[in-house]
């Protein structure tokens, strides 16, 4: 929140009120959506489907019974699908990050054989489209049979160059040689510099790194779409995706189950967006990092 | 011989400085080496696997066989390919500019006026990005519904029939929307956080020239964030070539709008996955990211080019 001692210098004008109407709009059109997951969960079949206003609740209020529905319907296996984007985005997120800030470091800290070379290879990397690597990521692993297992999204997730940049402009900047030197001099060892003398300085890029490595592995789709056949292994990105097919596919058959895929929607939103509110602070600081080079 | 004694301590230093030099290479590579694993195993190894891949055919008489670059000339003459390929292009040339117009606009409105509303809208307006595009897709597909969305309602009180978005018509706008909406508020926050990092000293000096809002916008702020609209330029061109989750989650619900075929990478899943033709499936994802690498790397020369020559 370093903006809001500027802010208050240049608060010359304030009121704007056309401007503050188009935000209005703005807002209006970015909430839209939610607004209509929040209010259509509440409904049962009937009400969702019964021709009632869509933009407004129905007569009957049910959150509660929906919930049961979502997290009983074929044995809880809603359930299993956030639990299982948690802990893909969890491990995907740390072990990015963990990898990311010791290569940003070394890249940034250490004249080392051929870094020059690396580093643009990493700058190359991130103008590789992720996408393009799922097919033979999924061939390479169909070899070793680890397709169909956790490790098939988790293991992809851990690159992330971007990460990789981010630490290393950030190590950089933030954190001076003299204060490692001075540290080497004190006669501790490399690991020791990094861990106590480097890391704190690097915090609060770390903790951005994680929270965008771990928002992209919560957020996955076409990766654990192409390597996972078992729909106990699926994140809920893909399970809500696959609910939906089987929705529109039989459209009169299976109306209840759209009540089901809308509170889905609603649940799997509120961890993420509880994130972003909390950690505000975090995020904001790291992508002005990243906007400005 | 005559000066052996007296380089003595510069060969001991050069012997400890080439010990230090050792030391930091190996520091260096104990640093960048688990990352760099990871690197050539899922990066360098994948590309390296699907160059090799997309230079066999199988065939279902006599196996698979070399064909050197027989997938390539297919792709380029499959009409399926280039309808994608196509369409992805059309699209980032009218989906990219208009998320960085609307992006740069509510960037440039937050940056200039400060009220509790405004910080509440920045947030806002940022939500989106929290969500999962495919939940995001999801969601508006429920919107662009006929069933359930308020769309007939809405278009109903001016006794209008509602735009259905999910049609082969409208399909294109419906995404640019979905796209829009997902992105734009990331790319504010982006433009946002490099309009904050202006000295605002500059924007006394240009008052005290006569400059008014418009001008300190247009002639100072937004050259200033010239590296971060190019950034997000990049991040959006690189995304929107990969065209995947959106038009994947909105198929379902716009039955027979959306083919199998209708992105490239979309062609590649179904050649790979439910045709099982991994080799040719290989070729497009190869082929797209060679482009999409090209491409933007090329836009990246000449930009720099352009902006060193200011």
């Amino acid at each position: 929140m370093s903006d809001r001692s500027r802010a208050g210098a240049r608060r010359r004008p304030q009121r704007h009120l056309p401007l503050q109407v188009l935000l209005g709009f703005l807002v209006v059109y970015f909430l839209v959506p939610f607004w209509w997951v929040i209010v259509n969960s509440s409904k049962d079949a009937p009400g969702l489907f019964g021709g009632g206003n869509t933009l407004w609740f129905a007569e009957r209020i049910d959150y509660l019974g929906n919930l049961e529905q979502l997290f009983a319907y074929d044995n809880g296996i809603y359930g299993r699908w956030i639990l299982n984007s948690t802990l893909y985005a969890l491990a995907g997120g740390v072990g990015a990050t963990i990898l990311a800030v010791m290569a940003g470091y070394g890249f940034a800290k250490y004249r080392f054989a051929a870094r020059r070379f690396s580093f643009s290879l990493v700058l190359g990397a991130l103008m590789v489209p992720a996408t393009a690597l799922v097919i033979p990521t999924f061939m390479m692993f169909s070899e070793f049979g680890l397709t169909n297992t956790i490790w098939a999204v988790i293991l992809p997730s851990l690159l992330n160059p971007f990460g990789v940049y981010l630490m290393h402009v950030y190590a950089r900047d933030a954190v001076p040689d003299e204060i490692l030197d001075a540290a080497r001099a004190d006669g501790a060892g490399e690991v020791r510099t990094f861990l106590q003398v480097a890391f704190p300085l690097m915090r609060p890029a770390v903790v951005t790194v994680l929270l965008l490595s771990a928002v992209a592995s919560w957020n996955n789709y076409f990766l654990p779409l192409a390597m996972l056949s078992d729909n106990r292994l699926f994140p809920v990105t893909v399970g809500l995706g696959l609910w939906q097919g089987i929705a529109s596919a039989n459209n009169a058959g299976s109306t209840s189950l759209w009540s089901l895929i809308i509170m889905g929607a609603l649940v799997s939103v509120v961890p993420l967006v509880i994130a972003f509110f909390t950690l505000q602070r975090h995020w904001r600081g790291g992508l002005s990092v990243g906007g400005l080079r | 011989m005559i000066k052996k004694s007296a380089p003595r301590t510069q060969v001991r230093t050069q012997k400890i400085r080439g010990k230090v030099r050792l030391r930091e290479h190996v520091m260096g590579w104990l640093f960048v080496g688990p990352f760099g694993i990871v690197f050539l195993a899922f990066l360098i190894a994948p590309l390296a696997y699907a160059l090799y891949l997309s230079l066999f055919q199988k065939k279902l008489i006599g196996g698979t066989s070399f064909v050197f670059l027989d997938n390539y000339v297919k792709a380029f003459t499959d009409p399926s390919f280039l309808s994608g390929a196509w369409f992805v292009i059309r699209f980032s040339l009218v989906s990219i500019p208009l998320q960085i117009i609307v992006a740069l606009a509510m960037a440039l409105i937050l940056d200039a006026i400060t009220s509790r509303f405004v910080r509440f809208s920045r947030l806002m307006i940022f939500l989106p990005y929290a969500i999962p595009t495919v939940i995001g897709a999801v969601m508006w597909g429920f919107l662009y519904s006929k069933s359930f969305g308020p769309l007939t309602d809405i278009f109903g009180l001016f006794g209008a029939t509602a735009p259905d978005f999910l049609s082969s018509n409208l399909i294109f706008y419906g995404l640019v929307n979905v796209v829009t909406w997902q992105w734009a508020g990331y790319y504010m926050i982006i433009l946002y956080a490099a309009l904050q990092g202006i000295d605002p000293t500059l924007y006394e000096a240009a008052r005290m020239d006569g400059a008014g809002a418009w001008q300190v916008a247009l002639r100072i702020k937004i050259p200033l964030i010239a590296s971060a609209l190019l950034l997000i330029l990049v991040f959006s061109l690189i995304g929107t070539l990969q065209f995947f989750n959106e038009p994947q989650i909105l198929r379902s619900l716009a039955a027979g709008t959306i083919g199998p075929d209708f992105t490239p990478n979309m062609y590649a899943y179904q050649q790979a996955f439910s045709l099982a033709n991994f080799n040719y499936g290989s070729a497009i994802s190869f082929a797209l990211g060679g482009i999409v690498f090209v491409g933007v790397y090329a836009f990246l020369f000449f930009t720099r080019k352009r902006r060193s020559f200011l």
